[in-house]
């Protein structure tokens, strides 16, 4: 594929004219997917797909146009059709004042390659290891690719090959356990380690459920909870350009009414990730970046066109400004103590379809899912009947932080809208005193 | 496409009991004016293959953006490999799965958008300036989607189904700040406004001069008080109708959701096999269709992706339980009978049930006669936050505009409106439905579901509505 990547640079190169300048954002994946449900195969196919963003810039007007490749000899013909169509918009097109993008030719590549197990072979490694439970699961693996290129030579490859499998056995109705193996190296003793932690936090749902009245409850939030809830802070919480509008959910934060405990730090760490370090603008990213710092709020996430709308500096975040590997920073509480530092309340294993109640408050709602259990004593008592809770993300990860763990889960994205996600969490787990339920 | 399309089928060989080849090619630009700048166009064109094959009793897909016959025919056949490789285990006995031979066309209504790009930038700077009608408006953008597309469908049954679309997206927000309070109003939210068609789609919405309105909208919120907190009765716009249906009706109701498809991601459902028939879902006031067949609206089309042909079907009458929306497979492995929902977002996605076009049907009253119909309540307007669990029954949503209903009559505007209930509950509560000149014809272009994910184009039709007893609050003051 990497050989296509460069084809499709020379045919961009190529057909660029003088006065010209073009870049190209190439994605590719080649993705085997399958779903499981009923500890059975509901479907399985695999997906190539190559799309190509070509990008043409003439002074101060420009456009572009996302295009299917074949990965073939026709895909030089592809990016000069490109090129000539966007040829065709800039005739008249308005000039754009806030256009920036890099001269300066820097060129990068990485390549992971991993050892994946034959499709099949994890299809009936799963399969097997679930047998006895209701399993409904997602497999996806094979290798995804990013490409940057412009016109003056800079050329950035980004090549990972990994897997990411999540499933859930199923006790009852709504009551489950969820799980995960995600990597670069199958390995089916891994597999089965997972497979069987999972089938002993199973049994705990055997119980009847424990259903609580709306109120605040001490809840231990999981990592994959944690990431639920940080999730929402990269909704446009460390954008410069809803930052600077004013509609960052860190508002209160940039005016000076709120801030987080000092336990608190998050920082977009690409050196860390799984993320390309390069942006569609032909901006090569920092490798961290501090984002709320000792409970402080840091550096927005800045893109190069924000940069020239608002007057500031960017540092090469893509046009989203969201972080593409959020990192926070461990804490003293070993993982192992959770159930007894949480002693009574609410072991929260999963958050569920989050959203902003008060945006400007950053006040969010969601439900508790997979995993969730009532604990009394420091001991489990039952799964926890599913819950709304409603709060603001400054009490949660402020004044009723107890603390977060030492361990921190990596999380690589399972998201697989339009094509496989590249992005990533590290995270810890985190106690708090109240977490306030509604119904 | 159509040539091309059986041209290529003609030279594929495949020996599975049966297989399909479905051919995608979409193209569309967006044009934007934000903050008085006209942004760069931005254009694309989606062109790829799906194969699904059924052998041995299993089934496979393979999709590849390689439409040449030797891409293609490497797609089919690893598609036969994956049927083979799974037969033993596969959730359903393909064997036993008698495809459709449909054969038809479909076209949006309209006539080509015929606006040159020029004059789209001027409508939208025009409605972008309008936007800013106050220094506290710090962002404001008028903005349009433009997409065509073309589905052909050829399987070895001899179905042959081809499906033109247009669609239009117009898109206008303002957002207001003031200190530490922020709001934003939409023309019916993100992209709410969505149709087939051409240009007309803007009139009906008039596009044309609601950016003044939106941009005072915005800065009225500003100053107003938060919504109240209590037990009350609500009148829901059709802006937010769209959304409680789409969540606590359309969602609940997937077949593929009631048989555990959905469980490890999008979730389960509270309704289970036995209720349909016989469960009351809402009040007598309910009626509920799934619709295809309205001209204008999103997700209309003659056939889904299996090639089933699409129908006309009540799934809630009077209040009453009656179908899932379920595809031709779902249907088999639940032995009831569903609607032709089988539906991928691109050609790079298999099928799976969705809603398509959800409808709730007109009443009887009048606007004027839903707000004297609350005594003291709020009026609710245009989604902005959207949360239910993952049986979709205990939801929260919110919306950008609240108005008092103080004697039933529409008095002070509020803001951050949020309401929360459960859907086995909520729709009984529905106290009076308005009549087609409160009904507005919606949708969204971001519906979410589905391993791998998908996010499709869904179409919603509603009247506004007024619900008794519900629990309503604002937000942080």
């Amino acid at each position: 594929m990497e050989a296509r990547f460069h084809a499709a640079a020379a045919a961009l190169t190529a057909h660029t004219r003088g006065h010209e300048v073009s870049t190209l954002w190439f994605a590719a994946e080649r993705s085997d997917f399958v779903r499981f449900n009923r500890g059975l195969v509901r479907q399985a196919g695999t997906v190539s797909q190559i799309y190509a963003r070509v990008h043409l810039i003439a002074g101060q007007r420009h456009a572009d146009v996302t295009v299917t490749l074949a990965g073939n000899h026709e895909d030089a013909a592809s990016i000069a059709a490109a090129l000539d169509e966007l040829r065709g918009v800039l005739e008249g097109a308005p000039e754009d004042p806030f256009l920036l993008y890099a001269t300066e030719v820097h060129s990068t590549r990485r390549v992971h390659r991993g050892s994946l197990a034959e499709p099949e072979r994890a299809v009936s490694a799963l399969v097997d290891a679930g047998v006895g439970a209701d399993l409904v699961g997602f497999y996806a693996a094979g290798p995804t690719y990013r490409g940057f290129a412009n016109s003056f030579g800079q050329r950035n490859w980004h090549e990972v090959e990994s897997f990411n499998l999540e499933w859930s056995l199923y006790q009852r109705a709504d009551k489950a356990i969820k799980s995960g193996y995600a990597g670069f190296e199958w390995r089916d003793d891994e597999l089965a380690r997972r497979m069987a932690t999972a089938k002993a936090q199973y049994k705990a749902l055997e119980r009847a459920p424990h259903t609580v009245t709306p109120g605040k409850y001490r809840a231990w939030l999981t990592p994959a909870a944690l990431n639920e809830l940080t999730s929402m802070l990269s909704w446009g919480g460390f954008s410069g350009r809803a930052r600077e509008t004013r509609q960052s959910c860190l508002l209160r934060m940039q005016t000076g009414d709120a801030r987080m405990a000092d336990a608190v730090s998050l920082t977009e760490n690409l050196g860390e990730g799984i993320a390309p370090e390069f942006q569609g603008d032909g901006f090569v990213r920092p490798a961290t970046v501090p984002l709320v710092t000792r409970g402080s709020l840091g550096d927005a996430l800045v893109s190069p066109r924000t940069a020239k709308e608002f007057a500031v500096a960017h540092n090469g975040a893509s046009s989203s400004e969201s972080p593409d590997a959020l990192d926070m920073a461990a804490g003293e509480i070993p993982a192992a103590e959770a159930l007894a530092r949480l002693d009574r309340g609410i072991f929260v294993g999963n958050l569920w379809y989050l959203n902003f109640s008060d945006r400007a408050a950053c006040r969010v709602t969601g439900m508790t899912r997979f995993g969730t259990f009532w604990v009394e004593g420091g001991e489990i008592v039952a799964p926890l009947a599913v819950m709304r809770f409603d709060d603001s993300m400054f009490r949660l990860l402020g004044d009723r932080l107890e603390g977060l763990s030492a361990e921190r889960d990596f999380i690589p994205s399972a998201m697989t809208y339009r094509e496989r996600a590249v992005d990533s969490a590290r995270l810890p787990s985190a106690l708090v005193s109240e977490l306030t339920l509604t119904l | 496409m159509l040539h091309t399309a059986t041209s290529l089928f003609h030279s594929l060989r495949c020996d599975g009991s049966f297989w399909s080849l479905r051919l995608v090619d979409e193209r569309s630009e967006s044009l934007a004016v934000r903050r008085d700048v006209p942004q760069p166009a931005s254009r694309s064109r989606d062109r790829g293959a799906m194969v699904t094959v059924y052998a041995d009793g299993g089934a496979g897909y393979a999709a590849t953006s390689d439409v040449s016959v030797e891409g293609v025919q490497a797609a089919l056949d690893r598609a036969a490999r994956w049927a083979r490789s799974t037969a033993s285990r596969s959730v359903i006995d393909f064997r036993a799965v008698e495809m459709p031979a449909s054969r038809g066309d479909f076209e949006s209504p309209g006539a080509d958008v015929p606006w040159p790009r020029a004059r789209w930038y001027e409508l939208l700077a025009a409605e972008s300036r309008a936007a800013r009608v106050d220094a506290a408006v710090v962002d404001w953008e008028a903005s349009v989607e433009l997409r065509t597309a073309e589905h052909v469908y050829l399987t070895s049954h001899g179905a042959q189904v081809r499906q033109r679309y247009r669609f239009v997206m117009p898109g206008l927000y303002a957002t207001a700040n003031a200190g530490s309070i922020t709001q934003t109003r939409t023309l019916r939210g993100g992209r709410g406004v969505c149709q087939q068609g051409g240009v007309e789609v803007l009139a009906r919405f008039g596009f044309e001069g609601a950016g003044r309105q939106i941009g005072d909208e915005a800065v009225a919120l500003l100053a107003a008080p938060e919504c109240p907190t209590g037990r009350m009765n609500v009148l829901l716009m059709p802006d937010q109708m769209i959304l409680q249906i789409h969540e606590s009706i359309g969602h609940p109701l997937e077949l593929d959701r009631i048989l555990g498809d959905e469980r490890n991601f999008a979730g389960t459902s509270f309704v289970t096999p036995d209720m349909f028939g016989a469960y009351r879902y809402g009040s007598e006031l309910l009626d509920v269709t799934f619709d295809p067949t309205r001209p204008e609206e999103f997700a209309s089309y003659g056939f889904d992706d299996d090639g089933t042909p699409a129908e006309r079907a009540y799934v809630i009458r009077k209040g009453v339980l009656e179908r899932p929306l379920g595809g031709l497979l779902s249907q088999r492995r639940a032995s009831m009978p569903g609607v032709a929902n089988a539906r991928a977002d691109n050609w790079n996605r298999p099928p799976i049930d969705r809603m398509a076009n959800l409808n709730l049907e007109s009443g009887d009253a009048s606007f004027d006669e839903l707000v004297r119909t609350v005594k003291n309540g709020v009026l609710m307007a245009t989604n902005s936050s959207w949360s239910i669990d993952d049986s979709r029954n205990k939801f929260q949503f919110g919306c950008e505009y609240g108005r008092l209903i103080e004697d039933g009559k529409l008095t002070r505007v509020v803001r951050n409106p949020n309401y929360r209930g459960v859907s086995a509950s909520f729709w009984r509560s529905l106290l009076r439905v308005g009549n087609d000149a409160t009904r507005e014809v919606l949708g969204t272009p971001y519906c979410g579901k589905g391993e791998p994910a998908q996010v499709i184009r869904v179409g919603h039709a509603s009247p506004a509505c007024v619900f008794g007893d519900v629990e309503v609050f604002g937000g942080d003051a």
